[in-house]
């Protein structure tokens, strides 16, 4: 319907409107007349069902979801003198919560009729066109045809893209909206009502109380993602290297080996590694029994100490990664130019840094900017690891080794700011799209590949 | 000219020597966390910390306790049931999903496909965490939260937007053959199920393949929508609920024998989808 005829030139709903007869015009009002009046029973009807049931929605609940959507509620739960009783009476109060996510329900399911209600003036255009230019309708039977032809994308795509309405862009804007509203511990409902404030969260975050925690946990994500990515590139790519060396054997074993840890979960090999640094944990132990500590080392709760351990337990996660990917690329070198290099009388450090390194990093850009966004947002390693601590008293909500993702989390599960944990959220989302950005217009290979 | 060429042979065998010592090493240094994990899970004595390695009593007791439940609280049998019941499921919803959606946005040319493309990249930009919360008010809206079908649901909505490997697979077919199908009369659905799907048999194994490992590793979304509700854990939560700081130590080796029986068949599964896995991230990265 929409591919078909894009390239021809169609009249305006006006015009359907002045120049369409009884049909034409009454399906403006009513969703399918025209369908109806051409025979085309079972298209008009589902246009009708569609409308009826949105009218008869949006009488009983409709209105009030969409008009609650201003004040989120008034009234507050608690008890109020009834005076009919003349006694206090518990009064149920209104759920702010449950009066944004239906509000904005509502306003989807809205703009899913007014979907509906073009699609229907396109069809009855459709009709008339073909009328018009003397051509025979489509039958019931062309228009299922259709479904697995020209239009079969919407066939292939319609199941999918309700999940993406109901479990993505559904809670999405209801967390979006959130950070515009004073949805903390203190308002909690249903037992407290909460509001819009407006900007009031994001000033918070940036220059008012919350600034002390967001600056130094951004600077720690970024460090953390810039540092976590390319020592784990690094030495994902010499690892490879060294697999790929002429002359080594059972190349296969080595990189089975390294695989190997790849393929066991994170949520297991993470709390195996927080045993194993525990202050009471078998390395430190096992260090005091040879006599060569006399103090545990504090792997996980000095908070220095932790991010050196986070680190480098990450490495032991991401170079098995980059080893196997970047081998493939390796293994398509040009050859001819590295023994032309040895011919000129380069050595292997040269070559390395003049050929190998440049090609692979040419090859893995876009993936490295990939894997840069993962690791702000990698939730696993520290939660896992050090679960955001070790407790940092001058943080709110957070620990020293918390990136803005675990913070986030921490703000909704356990401090139940959800405000600030909307702000936090956004606030990811433009450092993710200021990186990819940045890196679609800056890097060759995503222009090349 | 004699001598060099034989100090060139030696130099290039202490490389080779030293490459075999940093392998050496390294490997020693990766599979450690593993073996350990393996030699934990049957050693009979102490709880989670012993300043040893190797224990000094082997035992099995640890895998009946896991599978027979002795403590009663952690049900690992009908948590490994849960998990296949989900990961089946959401396996056949999400293949079926994302084959569909990447099938659609490769090879198919239509008015919004573009505007699409953008609108999905930018919804993958969000914390997947942020919308959890509103995630599970929607299935308690719904009076699933807590139900293995949340679950489902949830997973297999999210691989609408995971179509990325997928798309990049379907843009290497040549379009000259859709085309010459075309001319012989066949029609999208017809190319779609007689030509691309029986070409596509690497994609649709890595797609069901992830889909189905998804559920065993995943233990936020899981802990959120099943909040105390035990009996209906997956593995993942489940075993994650042992090691909270008062069962941690008595649990430990039952945890890791947990730990043990999962992780060999994914594992396996991995091992066999790694060639699919390269080619997912290098190829269709980002388009």
């Amino acid at each position: 319907m929409f591919k078909k005829h894009s390239t021809e030139q169609h009249i305006t709903f006006r015009e359907l409107f002045m120049k369409g007869g009884l049909p034409e015009k009454l399906s403006f009002i009513i969703m399918g007349f025209s369908n109806f009046a051409n025979k085309k029973i079972l298209k008009g009807l589902i246009f009708l069902v569609a409308e009826v049931g949105f009218l008869f929605w949006l009488i009983r609940n409709g209105i009030h979801a969409l008009a609650m959507l201003q004040t989120l509620g008034t009234k507050k739960q608690g008890l109020v003198y009834n005076s009919k009783l003349g006694m206090d009476v518990l009064q149920k109060g209104d759920n702010s919560m449950l009066i944004l996510l239906f509000g904005i329900a509502a306003i989807l399911i809205c703009i899913v009729l007014i979907v509906l209600y073009v699609v229907n003036l396109k069809s009855a255009r459709n009709i008339y066109e073909l009328k018009a230019a003397g051509k025979p309708l489509p039958t019931v039977k062309d228009d299922l045809k259709s479904l697995l032809n020209e239009r079969f994308h919407q066939t292939l795509m319609t199941v999918p893209l309700m999940g993406v309405l109901f479990f993505t862009i559904l809670p999405l804007l209801y967390m979006i909206s959130i950070a515009f509203t004073n949805y903390d511990h203190n308002n909690l409902p249903p037992k407290n009502l909460f509001t819009w404030v407006g900007f009031h969260n994001f000033s918070n975050v940036i220059t008012g109380d919350i600034a002390s925690t967001f600056f130094p946990v951004l600077g720690w994500t970024l460090v953390w993602a810039v540092v976590a990515t390319v020592s784990c590139f690094f030495f994902g790519v010499i690892l490879a290297l060294l697999i790929n060396t002429k002359g080594i054997k059972l190349k296969k074993m080595w990189r089975t080996i390294f695989i190997l840890t790849m393929a066991v979960p994170q949520f297991i090999s993470l709390l195996i590694m927080r045993n194993l640094l525990n202050d009471a944990g078998p390395i430190n132990s096992i260090l005091k029994s040879w006599g060569w500590i006399s103090k545990s080392i504090p792997f996980l709760t000095d908070p220095t100490m932790a991010k050196f351990s986070i680190i480098i337990v990450n490495l032991w996660i991401g170079i098995p990664a980059t080893m196997l990917i970047t081998t493939g690329i390796i293994q398509n070198l040009d050859q001819e130019q590295i023994e032309a290099a040895v011919m000129d009388g380069a050595n292997k450090f040269q070559i390395f840094r003049s050929i190998t390194f440049p090609q692979i990093l040419f090859v893995m850009m876009p993936s490295l900017i990939q894997q840069l966004i993962g690791n702000i947002n990698n939730f696993n390693v520290i939660y896992l690891l050090t679960g955001g601590g070790p407790t940092n008293s001058n943080y709110y909500g957070a620990g020293s080794t918390d990136l803005l993702v675990t913070w986030l989390y921490n703000l909704t599960v356990n401090t139940m700011d959800y405000n600030l944990a909307s702000v936090i959220g956004i606030l990811i989302f433009i450092l993710s799209a200021v990186f990819s950005l940045w890196a679609y217009t800056h890097t060759n290979s995503y222009k090349e590949g | 000219m004699a001598k060099k060429e034989i100090n060139y042979k030696a130099q290039k065998k202490r490389t080779k020597y030293l490459v075999y010592a940093i392998l050496t090493i390294m490997s020693v240094v990766w599979l450690f966390p593993i073996v350990w994990i393996v030699l934990n899970s049957f050693r009979q004595e102490g709880g989670a910390f012993v300043p040893y390695i190797i224990p000094k009593h082997f035992t099995l007791s640890n895998y009946t306790k896991l599978i027979t439940d002795a403590s009663g609280n952690y049900p690992f049998v009908r948590w490994f049931v849960n998990t296949l019941i989900v990961s089946v499921c959401t396996c056949v919803l999400s293949t079926f999903i994302t084959i569909s959606m990447s099938y659609a946005l490769s090879r198919l040319r239509f008015k919004l496909r573009r505007p699409f493309l953008k609108v999905a990249l930018v919804l993958n930009m969000f914390p997947a965490f942020m919308s959890m919360i509103a995630i599970y008010y929607i299935l308690k809206a719904l009076n699933l939260a807590g139900s293995l079908l949340a679950l489902i649901l949830v997973y297999s909505a999210g691989a609408a937007l995971t179509f990325y490997v997928a798309k990049g697979f379907f843009d290497t077919i040549p379009m000259a053959l859709d085309e010459s199908a075309m001319i012989d009369g066949a029609n999208k659905w017809q190319i779609f199920t007689k030509i691309t799907l029986p070409l596509s048999k690497p994609i649709i194994v890595y797609t069901a393949l992830t889909a189905f490992m998804g559920p065993w590793m995943d233990f936020i979304f899981a802990k959120i929508i099943m909040g105390d509700d035990v009996k209906n854990y997956t593995v993942a939560i489940g075993l994650y609920s042992m090691m909270t700081q008062t069962t941690a130590n008595s649990l430990f080796m039952t945890f890791t024998a947990g730990c043990v029986l999962i992780a060999i068949p994914i594992t396996l599964l991995f091992i066999y989808m790694q060639k699919y896995y390269v080619e997912g991230v290098t190829s269709g990265a980002v388009k």
